[in-house]
């Protein structure tokens, strides 16, 4: 047994500060911004729009592309904040108008758009020699190759992206906190007090999207979900307060991107393998925390409710 | 980097995480040759008449995949778990990674197909397990729990794929296509193992469909009835867990669930017997992927995956307007009919009204008949304005319920004024009934009457007359329980 532990250990011995560091911090960043939004669409049972939307903003990408004419990063984020607010409206259209139930109206609305933006990108794009399995995968490991200089530091590109969304992500949700929560738990009460809650829907869809589209590059494709979902979905279970849940769900996601980070190179180092995917360690991670707190939850947790159950 | 990846998102989503592979280069013309020249004749007819071995193939390959999840996603949608699919394709991914470890780990080269369909299997069931026991046991919603469970897993699943990527064995490059599809390639064994499944879908839904329809419908009656509504639900599901399967390793993510969820969808708007939606559904299915199929095989540029979507998508665009049962065109043209029936009643009601305290009742047939109402009186019995009232006044003339003669007054015929008494004693009748059991003050009952009054069926208007004989014999037009028009509301005494 303890040679598992010393195998463990031995292969934390090579953490890099510089390298594993920013990381890290890519993660943390990335899944307080995720925890922040995710938060809401927990609340207002909207989990599965960030998976709709993390794949429905292809097309926007590849018409950005189509138009520019360059990967230059502004162009590909309204591309993507468009299509991603695009989804949230068909989707509600074909809701409204077609009384057609939202998780299908969903899964219509994403599929065809992921379709159609596959389409333009063979159209356009198939010259790029490009990287398979980043967007699946994420690159969180290639985030410290990548850097921006920025008042005589080497910072990493993706940080700054990831702590721009962040920002524009927590100054949203101060300054509309009000406005947000009522809209979530009761959008007919918040339209008699005077509240736009559709205004509030799409304002929240656009920062899904934005978020989503930042993570893509550390998190990837489908584990932008995971930081949205888990964390937020965890820190449900354990408090009634809006205002406690959104901080626990940020606390919880930096810990599983710790976590998640850490576990990549020592857990497979147990069983004598070599390191293995941070952004994937790092969904597993939450959902270790998640199925914790199911468990052992102070409140909601089987183990308590048994043992109020029994007394 | 950053550029970088977006675009590796972008152009290996043909290959990748979509699952809807380009077929590029399976026509021979390889990676180079991607005009979209229009099809010659010859080409026209190898596609169509399905003369190349492969396309026959792939067409037939996907054809029953398309039947097999168009019928078992209309249970499914109506069960309201249309994106039951989505997650549990994406819980498969750890399944298939750990049952290649193992194979590899006893000895084995990991390729067995089968045996990674179990893994992949099993995986998808294990994920069924945990969104239902996240959903009873704690306070999270049907979609949180999807979402936990299509994200963690699948994070499982990358970790575990990392790992076998850097074991060294060289040959895991396989376990990627199988996730991730390969539509265009698909090859005979495919199409046979998709055969199978679709079969076993029909047969398991043929079997099961009185089962299936109750839980559909309504759950907890079918649990009261005794119904294993647990099993059912697993059978239902797993159902859904073997087509995700075979059609993930045959083409792909996306497109199983594109497939899962568009045709029945669209089939919804076209009926309201469930037999007859999956009929559809498994039809609509079949043709977007032959359609799909066929168009991506005459135009190498576009990848089969996505035009199966696409037509799909069309159909349902087309389904979502015209459907002929919850279309948007037919549901407008419907509540058009009903609010121009609705102001014809106000119209004739309105007069009757009118002329009601003028007449001894018997007689007021003829009163209507014979004494004209001056428009301006009908104009101030309610909030329309006089352009309105003109327009609504030559539907009726129209239909023969009213003559306006030259002076712009209005008499009834004998059409009008039989609808109008039977309009009125609608209305009356539902007053009275509000009053009398529903303790609604008369002052208030006008307006609550107004809103169904139009729509009580024959049964409802016997029942209410039932309800009514025994206080009032309402044989002929009971008399107003408040003052019509614009008097004052009469106090109670």
């Amino acid at each position: 047994m303890s040679s598992v532990f010393e195998r463990m250990l031995e292969s934390l011995r090579n953490w890099n500060g510089a390298l594993d560091g920013w990381i890290v911090v890519a993660g943390v960043l990335c899944a307080a911004a995720c925890a922040l939004v995710g938060s809401f669409l927990v609340l207002r049972r909207m989990s599965m729009m960030g998976d709709a939307i993390s794949h429905a903003v292809l097309p926007g990408l590849a018409v950005a592309f189509l138009m520019t004419g360059s990967r230059a990063s502004l162009p590909m984020f309204m591309g993507a904040a468009i299509a991603g607010v695009l989804t949230a409206m068909f989707t509600e259209w074909i809701r409204g108008a077609g009384k057609v139930d939202e998780g299908a109206s969903m899964g219509v609305v994403f599929t065809a758009l992921f379709a159609l933006g596959l389409l333009l990108v063979v159209q356009a794009a198939d010259h790029v020699d490009l990287d398979p399995g980043c967007v699946l995968y994420g690159a969180i490991e290639l985030t410290p190759l990548d850097t921006v200089r920025v008042g005589g530091y080497d910072i990493p590109r993706v940080v700054l992206t990831l702590g721009t969304v962040l920002v524009l992500n927590l100054t949203c949700v101060l300054l509309l906190y009000k406005e947000l929560k009522i809209s979530s738990f009761d959008p007919a009460l918040a339209t008699t007090l005077g509240i736009n809650a559709r205004l509030m829907h799409y304002l929240l869809m656009t920062l899904v999207a934005l978020t989503a589209v930042a993570a893509f590059e550390s998190v990837g494709n489908i584990l932008v979900v995971a930081m949205l979902i888990v964390p937020a979905a965890t820190a449900h279970l354990l408090t009634d307060r809006l205002s406690v849940m959104i901080g626990l769900a940020m606390l919880l996601g930096a810990v599983s991107a710790v976590l998640g980070h850490v576990g990549a190179i020592a857990l497979p180092a147990a069983f004598g393998y070599e390191s293995t995917n941070t952004a994937g360690m790092m969904a597993l991670m939450s959902g270790l925390l998640f199925a914790l707190t199911i468990v052992f939850g102070p409140r909601h947790g089987l183990l308590s409710r048994l043992r109020a159950r029994n007394s | 980097m950053t550029t970088v990846c977006w675009l590796g998102f972008a152009v290996d989503a043909r290959g990748a995480e979509p699952g809807l592979e380009a077929s590029v280069s399976r026509q021979g013309g390889g990676l180079t040759d991607r005009s979209n020249a229009w099809p010659t004749a010859a080409q026209w007819r190898r596609v169509v008449l399905l003369e190349d071995y492969n396309t026959r193939v792939v067409v037939g390959g996907t054809l029953l995949l398309g039947v097999a999840a168009g019928v078992i996603g209309s249970f499914t949608l109506l069960r309201k778990r249309a994106l039951m699919g989505d997650a549990l394709s994406h819980a498969m991914l750890p399944g298939i990674g750990l049952t290649f470890m193992l194979s590899v780990a006893a000895g084995g080269t990991g390729k067995s197909l089968w045996l990674l369909l179990l893994g992949a299997t099993v995986s998808g069931l294990l994920g069924l397990g945990v969104i239902l026991l996240v959903r009873n046991l704690t306070r999270l919603k049907e979609d949180a729990a999807l979402g936990i469970v299509l994200s963690v897993f699948f994070g499982a699943g990358v970790a575990i794929l990392g790992v076998v990527q850097r074991m060294g064995q060289g040959h895991s490059a396989g376990l990627e296509s199988f996730i991730y599809g390969k539509t265009a390639s698909m090859i005979a064994s495919d199409a046979v193992r998709i055969a199978v499944v679709a079969a076993l879908v029909l047969v398991v839904c043929t079997a099961f469909f009185k089962e299936f329809k109750l839980l559909c419908f309504d759950a907890d009656y079918a649990a009261s009835q005794g119904w294993p509504t647990v099993v059912l639900d697993v059978v239902m599901m797993g159902l859904v867990v073997m087509v995700t399967v075979i059609g993930l390793q045959a083409v792909g993510l996306i497109l199983i669930i594109a497939l899962l969820i568009i045709p029945p969808a669209a089939a919804r708007f076209w009926t309201e017997r469930l037999g007859m939606m999956a009929l559809l559904a498994a039809v609509m299915g079949a043709a977007a992927c032959a359609v799909g199929a066929a168009a991506s095989a005459l135009f190498p540029n576009l990848p089969s995956g996505a035009m199966i979507v696409l037509v799909g998508a069309a159909l349902f665009l087309l389904s979502l307007l015209f459907g002929v049962r919850r279309g948007i065109v037919i549901r407008w043209l419907r509540r058009r009919e009903l609010s121009r029936k609705v102001r014809q009643q106000h119209l004739l009601r309105a007069a009757y009204e009118l002329r009601e305290d003028d007449a001894v009742v018997p007689n007021l047939e003829t009163a209507l008949a014979s004494k004209p109402i001056p428009t301006r009186e009908l104009l101030r019995m309610r909030s329309w304005s006089p352009r309105e009232l003109r327009r609504e006044l030559r539907r009726a003339a129209r239909a023969g319920h009213v003559v306006v003669d030259a002076s712009d007054r209005v008499c009834l015929t004998a059409d009008g004024y039989a609808l109008a008494a039977r309009v009125v004693r609608n209305h009356r009748l539902w007053e009275l009934y509000l009053i009398t059991h529903a303790d609604i003050a008369p002052s208030h009952v006008d307006r609550d009457a107004d809103a169904i009054e139009h729509v009580l069926g024959a049964g409802m208007i016997h029942t209410l007359e039932l309800l009514l004989a025994e206080d009032r014999a309402p044989a002929a037009v009971p008399a107003s329980p408040h003052l019509i028009g614009g008097a004052p509301i009469p106090q109670p005494k």
